[in-house]
């Protein structure tokens, strides 16, 4: 174990990016993830790697596809409005199969909304956004400390599948500064030998998402697209299940709601109520099965978000008698309490 | 233990900074500590404000919508957190720049001459620092004076770090001022 520092969730996740071996940022300013791009300003040209703030989000997303396609760790940034903007190149990065990191720190919506952490992206995160039959990994963070791991797992994880692995923070989560532990590279390297690096002495490489002819070359990608998705879903879930075995009430929650479910189940627990917290670390794939087991003996299942309820679909689909799948969100960049959650619970039990 | 802060003050005051001080000390002697600052849409010569949460279990939520103790370095500051404070709380006031006394009379009100504890040290920069000293003299469980000492050299910017001997007799004053 390095030394424990004192970090904000936003410059955590840029060292890790770092540490990661993440030599390219590109990205367009927003609240409230200006701090990513203002770490990666200082240190990118430090570790001999390049910065640059592009003119729009699109432009930036843009400039990812092409430093991916020339092989290089890359990532951009933004917040909710500006990851609208960015869904087109994220559709052209999965129909070219490149791999990137992007983050969105999600703050009030709809439209420009606010600038306070929220949960409202959830559906664009897991369902895309852009165009066509694509899916990316959905990582979802809750501490400093995960900002920072779960970075550098997503390098490893967009190239392992050449796929975009996008980071699901909030703007709480991006703000708050907490005890960190530095994480270590893992030191995996993967051969890019499709990357567009000169083609002296081989055959050229070609990195494109039109696939016109011949007629089925599409589908062809799609089903190896397809192929892929299934090999990513039933081997990256990830979750955290939370005194759960005996659990009569099971929370589900991700990021700054589940922190506030956790503390929700501690008091619950020290009042006798056999309360546990289900806590996605994957969006996508979803952890189903992992879920499903961890709600065996749940009377009642409360979903809470930071939304008007988009995770909720997940859980019903996820467990036996969804019927017994409640909710409670808090929208607009407003933060569920621990006193209603606590209430709610308790009242299932008269 | 667990103690909800929120420190505020002008813009310029160092409540951010006061802030992370704080956490970092109680860091280092095994707290969990949470810092959030306000990043509303703030303006300039407004208000600053940040929650800092320093417990012995794990941090839900990093907000503070009811302190258990406020830090208040200036009267805006005090209008809009002296009602929010937890009944039985603790509020350190600057009254070297607040002139009216706050209303409550359920909590612990502390009134701190911090700009001129700090000024009778050298310099009236190092308000925060009055504010810090008092604060740990009131609730020496959440960071120990030596903690905060040492935590300095991580709060503290390298540019800055040369105030530090100021910061410290700042700090040590206000700690055993009345």
């Amino acid at each position: 174990m390095g030394k424990q520092i004192l970090m904000k969730g936003n410059e955590a996740l840029g060292e890790a990016a770092i540490i990661a071996g993440c030599r390219f940022y590109f990205g367009y300013p927003i609240t409230p993830q200006n701090e990513i791009p203002a770490y990666m300003s200082r240190r990118l040209p430090e570790v001999g790697g390049t910065f640059l703030q592009a003119e729009s989000e699109i432009a930036a997303v843009n400039m990812v596809f092409g430093a991916s396609a020339a092989g290089a760790r890359v990532m951009t940034s933004t917040s909710s409005p500006g990851m609208s903007l960015k869904q087109e190149g994220l559709s052209y990065l999965a129909g070219a199969k490149l791999p990137c990191v992007v983050v969105n720190i999600m703050r009030g919506g709809p439209g420009l909304g606010n600038i306070a952490g929220a949960q409202g992206d959830y559906f664009q995160a897991t369902r895309g956004g852009g165009n066509g039959d694509y899916r990316h990994i959905v990582l979802t963070p809750a501490s400093v400390q995960e900002m920072a791991e779960l970075t550098v797992l997503a390098f490893d994880l967009a190239d392992e599948y050449r796929i975009t692995v996008l980071i699901l923070g909030d703007g709480y989560l991006g703000q708050i500064s907490e005890a960190l532990t530095l994480p270590e590279p893992t030191g995996k390297v993967f051969e890019k030998p499709w990357a567009l690096t000169g083609a002296k002495g081989r055959e050229p490489n070609k990195i494109a998402s039109l696939k016109l002819v011949p007629d089925h070359v599409l589908e062809e990608m799609n089903l190896s697209l397809e192929r892929t998705y299934n090999e990513i879903s039933s081997r990256e879930c990830r979750s955290e299940s939370y005194l759960t075995e005996d659990a009569e009430y099971l929370l589900v929650a991700y990021g700054t709601s589940s922190r506030i479910c956790r503390a929700a189940v501690n008091e619950l627990r020290e009042e006798g109520v056999k309360a546990g917290l289900f806590r996605l670390i994957t969006a996508w794939p979803f952890p189903a099965a992992a879920l499903k087991r961890a709600s065996l003996k749940a009377k009642k299942i409360l979903t809470v978000e930071m939304s008007l309820g988009q995770m909720i679909e997940d859980v019903r689909l996820s467990v036996d008698n969804p019927e017994r799948v409640d909710f409670y969100g808090r929208s607009g960049g407003m933060l569920p309490e621990t006193e209603e959650i606590k209430r709610r619970i308790k009242a299932y039990g008269n | 233990m667990r103690e909800e802060i929120i420190i505020a003050g002008f813009g310029g005051q160092g409540v951010i900074m006061a802030g992370k001080l704080l956490c970092i000390a109680a860091m280092n002697e095994g707290k969990f500590v949470s810092h959030i600052p306000s990043y509303g849409a703030e303006m300039r010569g407004g208000t600053a404000n940040c929650s800092v949460v320093i417990s012995d279990v794990e941090i839900g939520s990093p907000t503070v919508p009811k302190p258990s103790i406020a830090i208040i370095m200036n009267t805006p500051s005090l209008t809009k957190f002296e009602s929010k404070i937890k009944p039985g709380g603790l509020l350190i006031y600057n009254s070297s720049l607040i002139d009216r006394k706050p209303e409550r009379t359920d909590i612990t009100v502390v009134d701190l001459k911090a700009n001129d504890i700090s000024e009778a040290e050298g310099s009236d920069r190092a308000a925060n620092m009055a504010a810090i000293g008092k604060l740990i003299a009131l609730k020496p469980e959440i960071a120990s004076m030596d903690a905060v000492v040492t935590a300095l050299d991580v709060a503290i910017s390298a540019r800055n770090r040369k105030y530090n001997d100021i910061n410290i007799k700042v700090l040590k004053a206000a700690n055993s001022s009345k």
